[in-house]
């Protein structure tokens, strides 16, 4: 129920759009968001509820990644 | 979606299990809540619980909308149904036990009861069949609340009205901590609830509480990494709210859906299965919108109900009080083909959850 699932907004419409959950099109409803194609959201039962912030997905993981790494490195040449 | 990969990636997930047990105390019990179905099965379904340290556990709390919906609210849907209303809702509903029948039995015995992806498709039905009443039972936390407000607000068609169940997530937080053999240490927030009210509401966590509170996404690290966050902050005697899912939680959240939200509806005390009444946690429709509660177009209003079956330990499941295992019915006589209790029912419901990813052997 609170399942929300990402996915690419490929065409806009009012407050429809169409959006690709990696392969599967499915018209949601945006009025929730301010959206453009090409933007990733959150959907739940039907609506999109958030925009993800993909730069912020990939600054996250390349910080945790070189944060790990570095620790990594530090721990081998110990 | 390639982001989705990354917070997949077995290296960096192997790297954050060893930090977690760098930092993981080594004796005394470490007690995280999380409050979510879809964590749950993040957190089953990766066999996360056995990736941890043998003191370090992980409880499910009140996180399933399904499964806190009382008794007397399933009566309520259940008798609008036999009235003769189309009953729309979620199919998680379906099977969810209402003191003599479910909305599954009422189907069985003759109602209309149809299953509905969205309320788009409950409007759009109302829409074709002008002549027939319909009735959308209206459950979930804050993430779904949005779009039946923003369906009210619009103006749905005449023959619609609401049964509406939606419950608030940060009071049931607060009451778990006034649960004292819980004893929890931290918390893990929900990501998607939180998409929509942000992390303000949960500021009085750390700062009244000194509860560490870590919001969270739900691929396998961004469980893992809430879970070192906090035991990080366990370890530095810390008590801050951090945000690990920062690609959809803002501090706001999304303010149009909280507007929406506070138009359409008013927020009042009422009951959970299993947890009883908790103020300021569920919804109801505002006055000038009283017109479209079923409650009211139908004059049903049921008191009391039977929220836990004999036998049943649902209540102590969705506190995190004990584990599905610990419960006598669990896979004995509850399974998930037949259902005792709400945990067993929703896909969201820890019981079902544990049933369905072979939890059973999982220590208690």
């Amino acid at each position: 129920m609170c399942l929300a699932v990402p996915a690419r907004v490929i065409e806009v419409d009012g407050d429809l759009a169409k959006v690709d959950f990696g392969g599967v099109v499915r018209e949601v409803n945006i009025s929730l968001v301010d959206v453009k194609v090409g933007d990733y959201v959150l959907v739940h039962a039907g609506y999109a509820i958030q925009v993800i912030d993909e730069r912020e997905a990939e600054e996250t993981l390349a910080l945790w990644r070189e944060i790990l790494e570095a620790e990594e490195d530090l721990n081998v040449e110990r | 979606m390639l982001l989705d990969k990354g917070f997949r990636d077995p290296r960096i997930a192997r790297r954050i299990v060893e930090k977690i047990r760098e930092v993981a105390p080594k004796k005394d019990i470490v007690k995280i809540c999380h409050v979510c179905g879809t964590h749950e099965w993040t957190i089953s379904h990766y066999g996360i619980r056995s990736m941890l340290p043998e003191n370090v556990d992980v409880i499910a709390g009140p996180g399933c909308p399904v499964c806190i919906v009382p008794a007397a609210e399933v009566d309520e849907a259940v008798e609008v149904a036999l009235r003769g209303a189309t009953l729309t809702c979620f199919g998680d509903a379906l099977k969810v036990p209402g003191s003599r029948m479910s909305l599954l039995d009422a189907k069985a015995a003759g109602a209309d009861v149809r299953v509905v992806y969205s309320i788009m498709d409950a409007v759009k039905m109302a829409e074709r069949e002008p002549h027939r009443d319909f009735v959308f039972f209206a459950i979930g936390f804050e993430t779904t609340a949005p779009s039946t407000a923003s369906e009210i607000l619009k103006g749905p068609p005449k023959n619609l009205s609401f049964l509406v169940s939606h419950r608030l997530i940060p009071p049931v937080m607060e009451l778990l901590l006034g649960i004292g053999d819980l004893q929890i240490d931290a918390f893990i927030a929900p990501g998607h609830v939180s998409t929509i009210i942000g992390l303000e509401p949960y500021d009085i966590f750390p700062k009244v509480y000194r509860m560490p509170t870590v919001v969270a996404g739900f691929e396998p690290i961004d469980v893992l990494l809430a879970i070192y966050m906090a035991l990080r902050q366990i370890r530095n005697g810390a008590a801050a709210l951090e945000n690990e899912y920062s690609r959809a939680v803002t501090w706001d959240g999304n303010v149009k859906a909280k507007n929406l939200m506070r138009m359409a509806f008013n927020v009042v005390g009422g009951d959970w299965r299993g947890l009883g009444r908790i103020p300021d946690s569920t919804l109801t429709l505002r006055n000038e919108y009283l017109h479209f509660d079923a409650h009211e177009r139908y004059n049903v209003r049921v008191r009391g109900g039977m929220d836990i079956p004999p036998g049943c330990q649902c209540h102590l499941v969705i506190m995190g009080k004990i584990k599905p295992t610990e419960c006598p019915l669990f896979m004995r006589v509850c399974t998930p083909q037949k259902p005792v209790g709400s945990c067993m029912v929703s896909v969201e419901g820890t019981c079902r959850i544990w049933a369905l990813t072979g939890q059973i052997k999982v220590r208690a």
